[in-house]
């Protein structure tokens, strides 16, 4: 079969760009007759800014050459070896000279690939613009900011009815386009395994199937995933290889980590997460967060856990709100405002 | 009006003479300078894919007249292997030079029309216009 591409570039060139052209070579020859009357720096100066200007113009390099050729010509008496010469260079430059040209053809497709993306970031937010839901006797907060335009981090937060409510967090390895890719699936198959109601370890069972079959082998998704009840203040959830959470309890004024055991999600197929269950005192505290919050570089070491509970720990009377931005904004300063990973923290707390 | 010039490109010498045909037509024909080194570039790059991936072909160089303008007329036509993929062999940055240079994407800017018809295991041929305005 014969395939084939045609592309017409009329490359016409109008009056205006004729005389552009003269117009660029008449200052060329004004400039440089002014140089080799000894005028000098003042010269070069001009030279320099009639450079960004041909660039401006488009000029390509054998262009200059040739208009450097004909401004000698008119001048002074050329050798003809030096005139010959000429011709030598002008060959070498058109290679560079193509290179120009697709220097500028590509910074245009760069520019169109940014707006794509844009548009992609946008999508994104839209899909993870979910409100904090506002529920009597709970204080929910958050932050998540992305490392890079678009994120790999999750959160989903569920009424389900007046005393239920779930919330999932998820971290996809990697960042930026192919996370955020695979978040919109994670996004995608969530919304549907939310419509059967499953308890949070089958929920986690399901969605490992998914991944497993959908993602590539190299990636995969960490994730916690949790149902909490209103009238009896238990939180149901399950973990799959998922940055520990923090737990407060405000009586004892202590932290203890989240702990649960599970496999991340699209490593190992049929892989069984079990249920943990705890109950909240009045003033306890959820912290579910991303490892982008902990797996922090300040200066040459890292991020301690310990340290992380102690900024906890200073914010524990603030709402759940203040807290998370607090921390967010306390981590950005110690890592001399570099984000390296997606942030996401989820604060709840039982007023 | 001159008769077209076909010259069988088989060693790096024919893709010498393709040149210098090349560019003496263009000076005939009043082309400027750069234009010319422009026109025997984009010959160059032709001439040098069909001696190094067809092993032999022709380039044919003539005057067009259209609508009261004036042209050069290169078409490059092999018997080779073809390309497989037309569409990224147009690309920037695709060709074995890292995109470099001219290549097929260069050939293309340099020159005012360019077509290519590519069909694997029957050749390959390009067709490139200058006009002279
Ligand atoms: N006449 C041809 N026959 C078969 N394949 C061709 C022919 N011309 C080009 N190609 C294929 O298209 C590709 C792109 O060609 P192009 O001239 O743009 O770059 P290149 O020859 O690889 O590198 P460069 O020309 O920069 O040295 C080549 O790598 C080759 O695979
Ligand atoms: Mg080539």
């Amino acid at each position: 079969m014969w395939s084939s591409s045609n592309g017409t570039a009329n490359v016409r060139k109008g009056r205006a760009g004729q005389l552009n052209r003269q117009h660029l070579q008449a200052q060329y020859k004004e400039i440089l007759q002014a140089y080799l009357e000894g005028r000098g720096e003042t010269q070069l100066y001009l030279a320099q800014q009639l450079g960004k200007w041909f660039l401006k113009q488009n000029v390509a390099p054998e262009e200059i050459i040739d208009m450097h050729l004909h401004t000698m010509e008119e001048m002074v008496d050329m050798p003809e070896p030096v005139r010959e010469s000429f011709q030598l260079l002008t060959e070498v430059m058109i290679e560079y000279g193509n290179t120009y040209r697709e220097h500028r053809s590509l910074r245009s497709r760069q520019k169109q690939l940014e707006s794509e993306i844009e548009v992609a970031v946008t999508m994104q937010q839209t899909l993870l613009s979910e409100k904090v839901p506002s529920l009597e006797g709970v204080d929910i907060g958050l932050v998540s900011v992305p490392a890079k335009k678009m994120s790999g981090d999750y959160y989903h937060f569920v009424r389900h009815d007046a005393d239920l409510f779930s919330v999932a967090i998820a971290d996809i390895t990697g960042k930026g386009i192919p996370a955020a890719l695979c978040m919109s699936m994670i996004k995608y198959a969530m919304d549907c395994l939310y419509l059967t109601r499953l308890d949070p370890s089958e929920i986690l069972f399901f969605l490992n199937g998914i991944v497993e079959r959908n993602i590539d082998p190299s990636m995969f998704v960490t994730m916690l995933c949790g149902c909490y009840c209103l009238e009896s203040h238990h939180f149901r959830y399950a973990v799959a290889g998922h940055e520990p959470g923090f737990l407060y309890r405000a009586k004892e004024e202590t932290f203890y980590d989240l702990a649960g055991q599970g496999i991340a999600l699209g490593v190992k197929r049929g892989a069984k997460y079990p249920e943990y269950s705890i109950g909240l005192e009045e003033g306890d505290l959820l912290i579910l967060l991303t490892d982008g919050v902990t797996e922090r570089k300040m200066g040459e070491r890292f991020l301690q856990r310990e340290e992380l509970i102690g900024y906890l720990q200073a914010e524990v009377g603030r709402s759940a709100q203040e807290i998370a931005d607090n921390l967010y904004r306390r981590l950005l300063e110690l890592s001399h405002f570099e984000l390296p990973d997606d942030h996401t923290m989820i604060v709840i707390r039982r007023a | 009006m001159t008769v077209p010039i076909t010259i069988e490109i088989r060693t790096e010498q024919d893709i010498v003479l393709a040149r210098q045909e090349g560019r003496n037509l263009s000076k005939q024909l009043g082309f400027g300078n750069i234009v010319q080194s422009r026109i025997a570039t984009a010959i160059s790059e032709l001439a040098r894919n069909i001696f190094q991936y067809a092993g032999a072909g022709t380039i044919t160089i003539e005057t067009v007249k259209e609508d009261g303008r004036v042209g050069v007329r290169i078409v490059a036509e092999d018997h080779g292997p073809g390309i497989r993929d037309i569409r990224r062999a147009m690309e920037d940055g695709f060709s074995t030079s890292g995109g470099l240079g001219a290549g097929l994407p260069g050939v293309r800017r340099m020159m005012d029309e360019f077509s290519i018809e590519s069909s694997v295991d029957h050749g390959t041929r390009v067709v490139i216009i200058k006009w002279n305005s």
